[in-house]
């Protein structure tokens, strides 16, 4: 009943800033187009060029990972995604008239995208990545549109939500937009220069990176603060880390560079790409111009210090245990050092995913082993057995706590619980 | 393309031969190359379920796991011969009607009329059924009868498992299991294959599942 007392928390919270929420959201009205502007976007709709810019810029989106059902057509919808607060399922979005957006305008679609908000004026539920899209432009939107019209019509209809009450009600959304949504398209910050900009740009809008790599409080929201500071993400149970690259950044150390090969290739030096991770580089980022990738990394090389976290340094009991099983089962791939090779396995010495503020991404890598993600830079990679049938819950602490406390690695003990957890998480 | 593969080798084998029991994951090599990938993709779109198969090759592309079944297509290894399964020789010669013969009063075609009368299946695409564990194929027919695993189109193992006896799915596998294979247990090319398959079967037939 744990949803019952949340529920009702909630709706304090919604009756306590309701009135404050409807004022605050009577002010954000989405600018219609006036008739001028209609007759551009009309013409816009049907060129080639601006089709083909939609294309890519839905592919930065990702639009489709969410929008298509596993084995069914893009952009159809059907796909349900799990929040704390029950599925939502992604709608169809080819232009099919009935059961798509066929008869949307483009002043429909940018209420969508920019303000959450359906045809009807319906409150969206924020799983659709809108408080990132808010800051898409405009015409990037018309882009996106103008190919989304161009797809071919599927017609699929819309599957229910599994959403419980209070959550079912669109309407209870009022007051989470109020706390966490801040409509507004991305300004330039003039002291940067254009690529700081650009990068600033496809990180907190159309990448919605946000999304993942930010925690989540009890409602599920994202403080500003908090921006690329690491999350969990809620459900997958992975964890998306830090994104910073100086002192105490998760990604401390890394080069541009670095940044740049893991998003277009699957893997860099530090490490590589895997679980939702891979899904985001096979679908979405690999296929980024070379500019927009080092944009994006000249932005998160941006991104401050993190203060470091005071934790006192204990050793596993099991360490000895933990060295053998990697002597045996690991050292062959990963080197005795763990070092790595160079393109074929990544290094586990100073590897975020080892040594992250939470152990469940280097478990999880264990136990389901796997490929890095297929790329056209990288197009036959190596792989890792799955653990899970090996090893026992004990001898998987034993090794993680291993590779998390030794060469530069320092990290805290993983216990056998911890393991146990993570085997039955489902893995989609 | 044997260090790539690393992943696939630790459950299905060094060279694809299979898990020692048969059961945990079955044999790859020289299975035809066509339907081993068809299968891949299955896992992919979730027609056919194993949640540790379905996420060992979701970052694949086609292109690479083409190459993948390949290369399990062409490994040419003995086959392992399995013990013959604890069941009354009333079981065994039921087993054998039905593969050889079919079930006439249940619309059941028999299963050499698809798999080949060596049973060693066809290139491209038709599995065999030697060599695969008494378990293996009983978990198989059970999972058409509960759409864990499914196909495109033509529906065909759909068809067949879900016209049978509950019973008879054990004294099928059973009999499979402790045949005598041929000498030579190649799939048998595509030319072979001169008894049509049944409508229902064929891509792109019109006639509508019985
Ligand atoms: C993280 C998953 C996710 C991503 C990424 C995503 N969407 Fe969605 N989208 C959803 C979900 C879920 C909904 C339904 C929300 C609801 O029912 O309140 C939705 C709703 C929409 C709608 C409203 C459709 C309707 O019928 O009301 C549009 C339009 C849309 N998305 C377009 C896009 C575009 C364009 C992109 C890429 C720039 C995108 N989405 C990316 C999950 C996603
Ligand atoms: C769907 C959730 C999700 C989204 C969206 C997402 N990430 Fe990630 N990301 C993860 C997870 C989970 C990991 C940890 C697994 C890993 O290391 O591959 C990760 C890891 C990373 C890493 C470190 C990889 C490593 O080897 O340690 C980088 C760099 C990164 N993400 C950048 C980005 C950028 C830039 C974006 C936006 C364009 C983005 N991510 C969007 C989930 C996401
Ligand atoms: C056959 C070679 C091989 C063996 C053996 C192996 N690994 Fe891996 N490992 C890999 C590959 C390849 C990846 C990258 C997979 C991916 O990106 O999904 C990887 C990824 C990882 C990761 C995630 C790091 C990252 O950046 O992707 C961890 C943690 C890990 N391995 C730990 C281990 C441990 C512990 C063992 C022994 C119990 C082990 N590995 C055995 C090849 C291997
Ligand atoms: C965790 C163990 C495991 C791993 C790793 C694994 N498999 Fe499997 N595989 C299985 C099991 C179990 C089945 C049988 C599933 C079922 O009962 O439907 C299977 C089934 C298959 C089948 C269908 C065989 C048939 O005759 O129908 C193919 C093909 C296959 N695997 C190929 C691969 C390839 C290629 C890889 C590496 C990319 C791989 N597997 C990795 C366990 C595994
Ligand atoms: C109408 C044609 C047809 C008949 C009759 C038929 N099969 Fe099949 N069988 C197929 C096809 C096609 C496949 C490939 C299935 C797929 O792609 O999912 C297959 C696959 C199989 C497999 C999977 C092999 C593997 O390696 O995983 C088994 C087991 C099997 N059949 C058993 C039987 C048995 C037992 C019978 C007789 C009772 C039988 N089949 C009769 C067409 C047939």
């Amino acid at each position: 009943m744990k949803w019952l007392r949340r529920g009702a928390g909630l709706l304090v919270v919604l009756l306590l800033i309701g009135a404050a929420a409807w004022w605050y959201l009577a002010r954000d009205r989405s600018m219609p187009s006036t008739p001028v502007q209609r007759g551009a976007e009309a013409a816009a709709l049907v060129d080639p060029a601006r089709i083909e810019q939609g294309r890519y810029l839905a592919t930065v989106g990702d639009c489709a990972a969410c929008h298509t059902a596993r084995g069914g057509q893009p952009y159809a919808g059907g796909r349900s995604l799990a929040t704390p607060f029950g599925d939502v399922p992604a709608p169809n979005i080819t232009p099919d008239r009935d059961t798509g957006i066929g008869q949307w305008s483009f002043d429909d679609f940018w209420a969508a995208l920019h303000l959450g908000k359906g045809r009807h004026g319906q409150l969206l539920y924020p799983v659709f990545s809108y408080t990132s899209f808010t800051k898409v432009t405009r015409d990037d939107a018309l882009s996106i549109f103008a190919y989304l019209k161009s797809l071919p019509p599927v017609n699929q209809p819309a599957q229910p939500t599994g959403l419980e009450f209070p959550y079912n009600v669109r309407s209870s959304l009022v007051a989470w937009r109020a706390l966490y949504f801040k409509p507004g398209v991305y300004q330039p910050d003039p002291a940067q220069s254009p690529q700081w900009n650009r990068g600033a740009y496809l990180v907190q809008g159309l990448g919605h990176c946000n999304e993942c790599h930010a925690p989540r409080d009890s409602l599920g929201g994202i403080e500003q603060s908090q921006h690329l500071t690491g999350g969990q993400i809620p459900q997958l149970d992975w964890y998306a880390p830090d994104l910073s690259t100086r002192t105490g950044g998760g990604l401390e150390g890394w080069s541009a560079q670095d940044v740049v090969d893991l998003l277009k290739t699957g893997q860099s030096s530090k490490g590589s790409a895997f679980g939702p991770m891979a899904d985001v580089v096979r679908l979405s980022t690999q296929h980024m111009t070379d500019a927009d990738l080092q944009a994006v990394a000249t932005y998160l090389q941006s991104l401050p210090p993190r203060a470091p976290v005071a934790s006192a340094f204990q050793q596993a009991s099991s360490h000895e245990q933990g060295g053998k099983l990697y002597a045996k089962q690991c050292a062959d791939c990963h080197g005795d050092n763990g070092q790595g090779v160079a393109g074929v396995y990544p290094p586990l010495d100073g590897n975020t995913s080892v040594t992250g503020p939470t152990s469940v991404n280097a478990i999880r890598s264990v136990l389901l082993g796997g490929f890095a993600p297929a790329t056209a830079a990288n197009p036959r990679p190596y792989s890792m057995p799955p653990f899970a049938q090996q090893l026992d819950d004990e001898d998987v602490a034993a090794v993680v706590s291993y590779i998390r406390q030794s060469w530069s690695n320092k990290a805290g003990a993983v216990n056998p619980a911890e393991v146990s957890r993570s085997r039955h998480t489902p893995v989609d | 393309m044997e260090q790539r593969v690393a992943a696939c080798t630790s459950c299905h084998g060094a060279r694809g031969e299979g898990s020692p029991d048969g059961v945990l994951a079955p044999r790859l090599a020289g299975k035809p190359a066509g339907y081993l990938l068809q299968q891949l993709e299955y896992f992919q779109s979730g027609q056919r379920r194993h949640a540790p198969m379905e996420y060992v090759v979701r970052q694949l592309s086609q292109p690479y796991l083409r190459q993948i079944a390949e290369y399990f297509a062409a490994q040419d290894l003995s086959y392992h011969r399995w013990p013959q399964p604890a069941v009354s020789a009333e079981v065994l010669r039921r087993g054998e009607q039905l593969v050889l013969h079919g079930d006439p009063a249940r619309a059941v075609p028999s299963c050499v009329s698809c798999h080949g009368d060596k049973l060693t299946g066809f290139e491209p695409m038709m599995p065999g059924l030697v060599g695969l564990s008494s378990d293996y194929i009983s978990n198989q027919l059970v999972s058409w009868r509960t759409h864990t695993r499914a196909a495109e189109g033509p529906y065909c193992m759909g068809v067949v498992a879900n016209r049978m006896r509950e019973p008879d799915i054990a004294a099928v596998a059973a009999w499979l299991a402790s045949h005598e294979p041929p000498a030579d247990m190649h799939p048998q090319p595509a030319t072979a294959q001169t008894t049509p398959l049944p409508g229902w079967c064929v891509m792109g037939h019109s006639e509508v599942n019985p």
